[in-house]
């Protein structure tokens, strides 16, 4: 007979553990399973030593499982301890493969061939997913390994390191100081990896310190012996060691094997939970890091909770008393429930999250109540959350020049998605036109639940598409003027590098770009010259209808871009209505023709151009620039940063490519779309009203920001360590003087495991006065550039 | 966008500086004093203390470089200021000494006054002129780990030297362990090594490798053509040392001469009280 239980949990994470410690502690008949030997894996994973930070510190916890901030080693021991105290069932080595049947008849399908049935099944299986591992034959031979902990364990090897991703790479190069290692690319080239990583393994392979199989598959493993598949036959390498990086498997599919369903294909979007966690299979709970949750504490608590759910108590989620605590600001003492239930009534835009989702939302969000007048945002903020309405109203100034236009709007609608969409600078005031209550909402929460509630997207882009057409090319254009061309209109996206139309096509319509930018090149003597950089805002493709010729350029996205597509004859019918915007494009129309005749005859401007947008200036809202012709090499720069940021320099003013003589140092960009924003788990990394993107102290140090930045700008820092008054420098020379940071920095260096966090630059947001390095440069030549310079970045190169 | 201190603000300090001149002269061709012109008169008090506010001015530029995040100014404003009222000192403070010099405390602090606009000068003309070389001689890429990059290239000569005749591998073996980047203040600015083991083995391998034949002669070519590729990296790292030394070097003359001079100045201005 197989084996029964009230309740199998499906991995021991945070909050596997957790349900599992809860059901021990309430007398519930339960089994846990974990695929590998220990618990909690991920956390298991994290580096040696690593401090584990307990945030949100206003989150009480609610376990059986103790949890405080800690060393991983700590923590995992008393996670140990007390599974053993209180009895938890646990099975390791366990993978579970398969859930198939209903409440009260579960059966859990092990890797082994094994079943267990139960009356419930809870998933916790975290989003770290499967280890590639190598299918080859042989490839179970114990010399192989998915993991590398320690490369300085190793010492005189020979090792092979399968895999051409960042893992990969770090491993490979961190191995070869003392050994001799080779590396497995199943193509040509490491084009998958970040840049500085690129640069490493392209430098180690040059010096002999690593030795490449490209277009190389593993075909099979004998002990001690790979053997490789390669372009002219087949290679044999003796190894001692093989460390197979191939990635992991998103668990989604998994999931969805288990009848779970997800709502849209949006790899970001989270399955639909009750709010008891339960998916759209009764019986089936998910909880932690998988249900979106993607911190300790909570994962811990919801594993408490969706045992105390499964035995029929209705106890109150933890965050209760955070939610009762942000609902203070509203007048009058409402519970809790009737103000979600009041908000969900009057913002439509809500109404499809359920109640989980909802909350979670709310958790995130801030409540605003302003009074009549008070300033929401204002015009050129470079924020970028969402507002929505649930009572009384609010006045937008969409025309720059006339204070007059206003547009009002009322309980239910919203605002800011301008701003969220386009990264870019608010394009409108916002003042509150009565006494009113808002929700504000951060990016993060707003892309969440773009991607894992279809509806909130589609009602944000039919009101978002009216906006920005009365944005970026009219506030004058009326209701009539614009429905022609809604007719037809459609959100058209490109991913970086796609193009949008080429030189020669024939004409198929305007678009409007509402985020991200292009580049406009022309065939001139052979050669694909760039002639003009175009940011979000502005439209493209208008000059062949204009002109009745064919597509005079390429167009192509310089970033992952949005456009409104327009028909052509309906774009012209919009103009024929508003004079405003008629003479406008007019207007841009011969300022165009005048700059691609003069960047005609300066190609190399345009070389320029292509290389900046290559170093991410496409999607800066702020960058530095070092002009090198000017460049003393002081490093005035780093030390003002150093001094500024806690002893920590966040440029590193060598480092970083150079053309033409401008050279990018290694520096936050500020992008428009941060790509370090998404994946932090306590939602760290915001976005000032300046635009700075800056980390504030919430980080727990995971370094998903460090690996996400594609311009390596990030560094995981346990800070600088204390160094002597100017004081006794001045009078005993002790210490490093002003700016000396460095030497002093490394020779100090703190024991490894110091607690670490993210640190990078914030272009100095609590300094009065601005970026310390630029006012530090004694020769001009370090300055910051934003996209409104970008044209006369070209006028830059014709001085040379 | 891109300014150099010498154009920077439009011409702000240098017009600050050629106003303070011309009031200068105007007030000492006017100015009619008993006897000869000199420090002691009305107009000598006057032009000697706008000459000792300058200089303390300049030198302070020392201490606001090393104060991080502060003040409206950027550092700029500072070193172009610094540049064209230090120049502008060179005929203020000559006004002030009314032509008169001798051998005495006066004319020294006169001297260490010159000798650190001189050096000034030097490092202007520094400024202006070597990171543009540098920029050039370093081409597209930072020259990077240069350390790393060297190593490697040996280890390719090692590999074809192993062979090789003795005689070539020990001529590779040296270049590999006496080629010197870097070295002493005079090394660095000569920005070359006439010693240099790697050039050395270079022309030595050349004329082996028309003796050789066969398999020894492809080898021998291939080697030429490493090392003359190592030699050529050498050159251009030794060139970029040049260049960052001659961008620093001045700077020792230019801050110890300015505490000499704020000395000499102090000694000075104590003395003519003194005899007052
Ligand atoms: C580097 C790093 C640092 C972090 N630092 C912090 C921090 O300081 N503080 C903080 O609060 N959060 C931190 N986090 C986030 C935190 O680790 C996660 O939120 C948390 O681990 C999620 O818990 P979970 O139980 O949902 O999933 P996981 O912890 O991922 O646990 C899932 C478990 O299920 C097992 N499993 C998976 N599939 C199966 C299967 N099919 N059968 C059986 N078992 C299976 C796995 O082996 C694993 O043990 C960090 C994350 C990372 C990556
Ligand atoms: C507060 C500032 C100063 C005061 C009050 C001052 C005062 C004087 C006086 C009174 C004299 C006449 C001395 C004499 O005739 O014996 C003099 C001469 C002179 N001063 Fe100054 N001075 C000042 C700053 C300077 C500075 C900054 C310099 C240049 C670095 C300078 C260089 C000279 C020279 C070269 C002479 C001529 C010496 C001579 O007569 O032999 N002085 N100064
Ligand atoms: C009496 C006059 C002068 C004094 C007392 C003086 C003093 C100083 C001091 C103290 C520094 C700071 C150096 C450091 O800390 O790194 C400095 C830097 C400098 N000075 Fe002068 N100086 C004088 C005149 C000049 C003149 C005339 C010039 C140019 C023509 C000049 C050019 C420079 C330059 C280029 C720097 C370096 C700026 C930098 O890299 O930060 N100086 N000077
Ligand atoms: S840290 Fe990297 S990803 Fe984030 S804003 Fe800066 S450059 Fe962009
Ligand atoms: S800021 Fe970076 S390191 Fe810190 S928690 Fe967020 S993603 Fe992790």
């Amino acid at each position: 007979m197989t084996e029964h239980y009230q309740v199998a949990i499906v991995g021991s994470g945070p909050c596997g553990m957790s349900a599992g410690g809860r059901a021990a502690e309430q007398k519930v008949s339960h089994i846990v399973f974990e695929r590998t030997d220990h618990l909690s894996d991920t956390i298991f994973k994290y580096q040696k030593g690593k401090h584990v930070m307990a945030t949100p510190d206003v989150l009480p916890l609610r376990s059986s499982m103790p949890f405080d901030a800690g060393t991983r080693e700590t923590i995992l021991g008393k996670w140990d301890d007390q599974t053993g105290s209180l009895g938890v069932n646990v099975r390791y080595n366990a993978e579970v493969t398969a859930i198939a049947g209903e409440k009260g008849n579960f059966t859990v399908t092990l890797k082994n061939g094994e079943t267990v049935t139960a009356d419930n099944v809870v998933l916790g299986i975290g989003l770290q997913g499967n280890l590639r591992q190598l299918a080859c034959p042989g490839g179970d031979w114990g010399g192989v390994q998915y993991q590398l902990d320690d490369p300085d364990e190793y010492e005189g090897e020979n090792i092979v390191v399968i895999g051409a991703g960042d893992a990969a790479i770090e491993n490979a190069v961190a191995l070869a100081k003392q050994n001799n290692v080779y590396i497995v690319n199943r193509r040509d080239e490491f084009a998958r990896a970040k840049d500085g990583n690129r640069n490493l393994i392209e430098a180690a392979i040059k010096n002999n310190d690593i030795t490449p199989y490209y277009n190389a598959d593993p075909k099979s493993v004998t002990s001690g012996k790979l053997t490789l598949t390669v372009a002219d036959g087949e290679a044999e390498v003796d190894c001692d060691r093989i460390i197979a990086r191939l990635g992991a498997i998103a668990p989604r599919k998994f999931v969805e094997s288990c009848g779970i369903e997800f709502p849209s294909k949006d790899p970001a979007s989270l399955p639909e939970l009750s709010p008891q966690y339960e998916s759209n299979v009764p019986g089936l709970y998910i909880v932690g890091a998988l249900a979106g949750f993607p911190l300790i504490k909570q994962a811990m608590n919801q594993g408490y909770e969706v045992i105390e759910f499964i035995l029929g108590n209705q106890i109150k989620p933890a965050d209760e008393p955070l939610l009762e605590e942000k609902f203070q600001a509203l007048p009058g003492d409402r519970p809790v429930d009737e103000v979600i239930a009041h908000i969900r009534e009057n913002v439509p835009l809500l109404r499809a999250l359920t109640t989980l989702q909802l909350r979670e939302f709310l958790l995130d969000a801030t409540i605003h109540v302003p009074s009549k007048g008070d300033v929401v945002f204002e015009r050129n903020d470079y924020t970028n959350s969402f507002f929505m309405i649930v009572e009384g109203s609010a006045d937008i100034l969409i025309d720059e020049k006339d204070p007059n236009v206003i547009v009002n709007v009322g309980v239910g609608d919203f605002f800011g998605e301008i701003g969220l969409i386009a990264g870019r600078r608010r394009s409108a005031t916002v003042l509150a036109a009565e006494a009113s209550f808002m929700l504000e909402s951060p990016r993060r929460s707003m892309i969440k639940l773009i991607n894992s509630v279809e509806a909130v997207e589609r009602t944000m882009n039919e009101v978002a598409l009216v906006r920005q057409l009365r944005t970026y090319l009219s506030p004058q254009l009326t209701d009539d003027a614009i429905r022609p061309v809604l007719e037809t209109a459609e959100v058209r996206g490109f991913k970086s590098g796609h193009v949008l139309f080429k030189e020669g096509d024939a004409d198929e319509g305007v678009y409007l770009l509402r985020k991200g930018s292009v580049t406009v090149s022309r065939r001139i003597g052979g050669k694909d010259i760039v002639i003009a950089y175009v940011p979000a805002g502005h439209y493209v493709g208008e000059m062949a209808f204009l002109t009745r010729a064919r597509r005079n350029a390429t167009v192509r996205a310089a970033i992952n871009t949005e456009t409104i597509w327009m028909e052509s004859d309906k774009f012209r019918q919009m103009i024929d209505a508003s004079p405003e915007l008629r003479g406008e494009v007019e207007r841009r129309l011969l300022t165009r023709f005048i700059e691609s005749e003069s960047m005609h005859t300066r190609p190399e401007a345009g070389n320029i151009i292509q290389f900046l947008v290559e170093q991410g200036v496409g999607e800066a809202t702020d960058i530095l620039l070092i002009d090198e012709t000017l460049c003393v090499a002081c490093d005035n720069c780093e030390k003002a940063c150093a001094e500024t940021h806690g002893g920590v320099s966040r440029l590193n003013r060598e480092a970083g490519p150079t053309f033409a003589s401008i050279h990018v140092p290694t520096s936050c960009r500020h992008c428009e779309h941060p790509h370090c924003m998404a994946d932090c788990p306590p939602d760290a990394i915001h976005r000032a009203v300046d635009g700075e993107v800056y980390i504030d102290e919430s980080c727990i140090g995971c370094g998903n920001c460090e690996r996400n930045c594609p311009y390596g700008v990030i560094q995981l820092s346990s800070g600088a360590p204390k160094k002597p008054g100017l004081f006794s420098w001045m009078m005993f020379g002790i210490g490093p003087g002003p700016g000396e940071n460095k030497g002093w920095n490394k020779a100090h260096k703190k024991e490894d495991g110091a607690p670490k966090v993210a640190v990078k630059c914030d272009m100095c947001l609590n300094i009065a006065g601005g970026s310390a390095c630029v006012r530090a440069c004694p020769t001009g030549a370090a300055i910051r550039v934003s996209p409104e310079d970008f044209f006369s970045l070209s006028e830059l190169s014709a001085r040379r | 966008m891109h300014t150099s201190i010498l154009v920077f603000r439009n011409f702000r300090y240098l017009k600050i500086a050629l106003a303070l001149i011309v009031v200068a002269v105007l007030a000492y061709v006017i100015h009619d004093p008993l006897g000869r012109p000199n420090g002691g008169t009305w107009l000598g008090y006057s032009l000697g203390g706008l000459c000792a506010a300058i200089i303390v001015w300049l030198a302070w530029f020392g201490v606001r470089k090393r104060r991080y995040g502060v003040g409206k100014l950027l550092l700029e404003d500072w070193a172009s200021g610094h540049v064209y009222l230090g120049l502008s000192l060179l005929i203020i403070a000559t006004l002030h000494s009314g032509f008169q010099f001798g051998i005495n405390v006066h004319t020294l602090a006169y001297a260490l006054m010159v000798l650190v606009i001189g050096s000034g000068a030097f490092g202007l003309y520094a400024y202006m002129r070597y990171p543009r070389l540098r920029s050039i001689n370093r081409g597209e890429g930072a020259l990077g780990d240069v350390w790393a990059l060297v190593a490697g290239m040996s280890r390719d000569c090692y590999e074809i030297a192993r062979d090789l005749p003795d005689e070539v591998y020990r001529l590779v073996e040296d270049a590999d362990k006496e080629t010197r980047i870097g070295g002493g203040v005079w090394r660095q600015l000569s920005g070359r090594d006439p010693n240099c083991a790697s050039t050395r083995a270079l022309e030595e391998v050349r004329g082996m490798a028309e003796r050789y034949s066969g398999k020894d002669a492809d080898a021998a070519r291939r080697l030429v053509r490493v090392l003359a590729r190592k030699v050529e990296l050498l050159t251009r790292i030794r060139k970029d040392i040049q260049y960052k030394a001659l961008l620093d070097i001045w700077l020792y003359f230019h801050i110890p001469l300015t505490v000499a001079l704020l000395g000499a100045l102090a000694i000075h201005i104590f003395t003519v009280f003194l005899y007052w």
